[in-house]
Formats: structure tokens, sequence, C-alpha cells
């Protein structure tokens, strides 16, 4: 009979999720919703206005091509050189694709892992926050001289850079143990696996979200920057020999394919957020 | 008299201790509590804040282990949590990421065993909660919260029901209805039930007996059987034995001597205390 039972927190709800976190849920589930034609319609004029006020501005006061080039100019070398470009394109994919998934993989076993063991959380807590808070960039150049100019040393930056993100935001979300619902599941006998998955993994779905949203952006920062560091291939790679070469259209060109992958990722863990975590909304 | 109260004993508790320990020392949750349950009986356990009746309710679900005692269902030990007894917690406790009709299948998903689709279906009938089972949980109001929890702690037809302030809160009037839900059910199934209550009514609407815990550490001061008639008019519950009844289970919390010794005929031989 156990005389060492801390006293249960009946009451227990489990922590607000608004408080905990790189970000919150909210940012995931409660984007602006688009009500009527009335909103498209202004939504649109106003990006009119606002790319044709730049490309007429920049006319006007013959701002040169090397300086800023004129938004219809960024188009046309978008299209014009998304041959050139796309290739790059598919190497940054793999690198960030492929860094993400070892270090998402990693981040969340561990963030599982770990906070069952509140003592051994404790001691690793320090080393994933100066992974965290250390910029994976500083040691491509170490990675580089090791690993050669190919994929290898992008990857482990990527994986490097996302892993602690994705397992700080996932622990988290383990963390948040609400006794009343493990009682719960408890009262009918369920045993510490089927816990783990029918209580803790879905209370915590909602920071796995969240954890993989700003880890794979961070891959993405990451595996760009590498890319600048050294190497011939890459998004980044394309930024430095473009601006190198004063090609300033195609400079923006890759920088908006870089923005839309950003907002792609966004998108892609809004919907996967809306779809499998709205209740905590 | 007792309705459905039949002679065996369901549920025993036996010398149950409960020690927790804590930063500044010690903690003595209940001490030497001892409790028989018959088999069909509704019983209602009130008492102060913090008198361990939490815990004792706990102990009898095998939720956690006592430092001393025992308690036995049906004459056998209760070592962890049992299929017979099913618990209903202070808010609905549903899961949040589960529809109702999902929520209701969580015991039989982690039991392993398949749900029985026709009982289910007459519980959420009788509850008024039929067509419901694609809602989430945060789309319903608190009473439906409750009554779908009441539903899932049916759901597999469980022996014993110990239901843990369950309507605590809610507002009067809905908890006034769960509680005429209850006895329905009840008076339906004979499943034994014990409840601990902070509304001294609502522990004398549905028992057939009040035990009245002391403070801390917590210990059976006293049980007052509540000898009315089923079903429970608004009638009867509007009669001076009630009354009497409610006012001398409140003295006897509320009042600054707290009595620690059985004395259910107290209020006998006292004027009608003032309501408080």
């Amino acid at each position: 009979m156990s005389k060492s039972d801390a006293i249960p927190q009946f009451k227990g709800k489990s922590d607000s999720p608004g408080d905990v976190g790189i970000t919150n849920m909210s940012a995931l589930t409660s984007g602006p919703g688009i009500k009527s034609a009335r909103e498209v319609l202004a939504i649109i004029l106003v990006a009119v206005i606002v790319v044709g006020g730049m490309e007429l501005l920049l006319g006007f006061f013959e701002v040169p091509q090397y300086v800023l080039p004129k938004p219809s100019e960024i188009i046309v070398a978008l299209v014009s050189d998304f041959p050139l470009i796309a290739p790059h394109l598919g190497h940054t994919l793999v690198e960030l694709l492929g860094g993400f998934a070892i270090g998402a993989t990693v981040g969340l076993i561990l963030a599982a892992v770990i906070t069952q063991f509140p003592f051994a959380e404790k001691i690793v807590t320090p080393y994933i926050l100066l992974l965290v808070t250390t910029p994976m960039l500083a040691l491509v150049p170490l990675l580089i001289l090791r690993f050669g100019f190919g994929y290898e040393p992008r990857i482990i930056a990527v994986a490097l850079a996302s892993g602690p993100m994705v397992m700080i935001n996932a622990a988290t979300g383990f963390r948040r143990v609400d006794q009343g619902k493990i009682a719960l599941a408890r009262s009918y006998g369920a045993s510490t696996l089927q816990i783990f998955w029918k209580i803790r993994a879905p209370m915590a779905l909602p920071m796995i979200f969240v954890g993989l949203m700003v880890g794979s952006i961070f891959g993405l920062l990451t595996a760009v920057g590498a890319e600048m560091v050294g190497g011939g291939f890459g998004l980044g790679n394309r930024l430095t020999s473009y601006s190198s070469m004063i090609l300033m259209p195609q400079f923006f060109a890759v920088v908006m394919i870089l923005s839309m992958l950003g907002i792609l990722i966004y998108v892609f863990f809004f919907l996967l957020g809306k779809k499998y975590a709205s209740w905590e909304a | 008299m007792l309705a459905g109260q039949s002679k065996k004993p369901k549920l025993e508790v036996l010398n149950a201790t409960k020690v927790y320990n804590t930063r500044s020392g010690d903690l003595l949750a209940i001490d030497r509590c001892s409790l028989e349950i018959m088999e069909g009986e509704i019983v209602s356990i009130v008492g102060p804040s913090g008198c361990g009746k939490t815990t004792l309710l706990w102990s009898m679900s095998g939720l956690h282990g006592l430092s001393a005692g025992e308690v036995l269902l049906d004459g056998a030990p209760v070592s962890g949590p049992n299929a017979d007894i099913s618990m209903v917690f202070q808010d609905a406790n549903l899961l949040p990421w589960r529809n109702l009709a999902a929520n209701i299948n969580f015991p039989f998903e982690i039991k392993g065993v398949k749900p029985d689709r026709i009982w289910i279906d007459e519980l959420l009938n009788r509850v008024g909660l039929e067509g419901f089972g694609g809602r989430f949980p945060g789309e319903l109001s608190g009473g439906m919260q409750q009554r779908a929890a009441l539903v899932r702690a049916l759901s597999f037809k469980p022996s014993v029901l110990l239901m843990d302030e369950p309507f605590g809160a809610l507002d009067s009037f809905t908890r006034e209805e769960m509680n005429r839900l209850v006895e329905e059910i009840w008076l339906d199934t004979k499943t034994t039930i014990v409840l601990i209550t902070h509304s001294i009514e609502e522990a004398i609407f549905l028992s057939d007996r009040v035990v009245v815990m002391s403070p801390r550490p917590g210990r059976v001061a006293s049980i007052h059987p509540v000898p009315f008639a089923r079903p429970r008019s608004m009638e009867i519950m509007a009669t001076k034995e009630v009354f009497d009844l409610t006012n001398a289970i409140k003295q006897e919390i509320v009042g600054t001597q707290v009595s620690r010794y059985p004395n259910p005929a107290a209020s006998q031989d006292q004027p009608t205390p003032v309501n408080g």
C-alpha cells in the first residue's frame, strides 16, 4: 500500500495553452477567416495598390534596377529564369525535408521520453535550450570542413536547427498532464502505453503542431543560410551568386520563391492544426 | 423501507487510512474510516471541504491505494481499477478532442471489448442526447456534458457507480434535473451508487443513507438514514421531515461544535435550527 503518493490534484485542469511554448496554438487555429466577397475585393485592391504603387514610384524616381528592381521585372525574371532556378529549389527542398524529417523525429521521440522522467528532463533541458538558442548556421563552416560541399552538412544543420524547436514545444505539450483525464483512463484499467497514446499524445498534439511549424521554418532559414556559406547549389547559393552578378530581378525572384515556400509551410500546418487540434481553440 | 436495498454488502471499507507525504510533513487525510454499502443502495458522503471525501472515494475505486485498511468489493479486496466500478468525475471530464460518440466509446477502446450499442442508445435516449454523437464536448452545455459523462460511466454496465461531486459545477436547475435523471436510471438499473456532494439537498434527494464526515483527518462522524419513498417528488422534498433532516446535517457540518461521534437522533429533540 503506497504511503508515498503525492496529494493528487483532483481538480486538475490542463495548463492553459496561452502562456507556454515558443508560440501559441491560437496562431495556428484562429487565422483570420475571409467572410465575404467585399473582403476579398478589398484585399485584392490593397495588393494592387501596393504592388502598382511600387511599380509607379520606382519608375517615377528612376531607381536603378541594381538597387531595387520593379515588381514587373521581378515577375518577368521569375518566369523566364524559373527553369534555371527550379533544380536549386529541388536541392533546397531535399535538404529541408531530409533534415526536418530527422530533426523532427528525434525531437518528438526525445520529448515523449524525457517528459516521462522529470529528473532526466531537468538535466537535459539546459542543453536543449543551448541548441535552441545557438544559431546552427555558426556550425556550418565546421560541418563543411568535415563533410564537404554536398548535402550532408546542410541536412545536419537543418536537423540541428529544427529538432530542438520541435522537441521543446512537444515537451511543453507532453508536460500538460491533466490528472483528471489520466485518472479517467486508469479507472477503465488503461496501461501506461494506452494512457500515452490515448491521453498524453492527443493532449500534446496542438503544441506538437506548433513545434513542427516553428521547426520547419527554422529549418528553411538554416538550409538557405548553409547554402550561402558554401557549396555550388541550392536557393541560398543562387542568392549569393545573383547578387554578386548584380542580377537583381533574379535575386528577388528567388526571394519570392523562398517567401512562398515559407507561406506554404505555414498554411500546411495551419490546416493540419485546424483539422486535428481545433478542439483547443 | 429502504427501496432497493438487499442484505448483501456490495462495498466494504474497513479502517481505511490514507497518509499523504507532503513537503511540510505527513498529512493524515482519512483516519480509520469504516463504511458498508449494500447492494443497490445509494449512499452520499458529505462533509466540510478537505475532509478526505474524495480520497475515500478514490480508494474505493482502486485509483489509489490506502496506507492502512482495505476496501472489499463483493468480499474481494480492491487493489486497482476494477471493471465493475465506474467513476463519474467532478467536471464531466470528457476528452475534448473526441466527439461524443468517441468519448462514450473510450472505455471500450481501453478495455478492448465491443460496446453494447443497444444499451448505449437506450442510455443516450434516456438522457436526451440521441443524435448528438458527432458533437464535440466544447459545443455542449455543462449539463449535456455531464449527461454524456453519465452515459459513458454506465455504458459498460458497472455494478458500482462512484460519483465525485458530479454536479457541483452545474446551475441549480440543471442540477435538480440531473438528480432526477440519476434517480430514474437507478430505479431501472439498481446500480449501487456512492456519491460525494456539497449539497445536502442533493444528498437527501438521492440517498438511502447520508454519511457525514468530520474535518481532517476524515472520519465517519455519523450516518443518517433517509427513509423517504421513491421516486421522491417535490412534495416529499418540501415536507418538514426533509427540512429537519437537512438542517440536522447542515448543523453537524457547519456548526461550531462538529460532532465527532455518531449522533443521528440529535435533531429530533432539538428545536428546529435557523436555516443557515
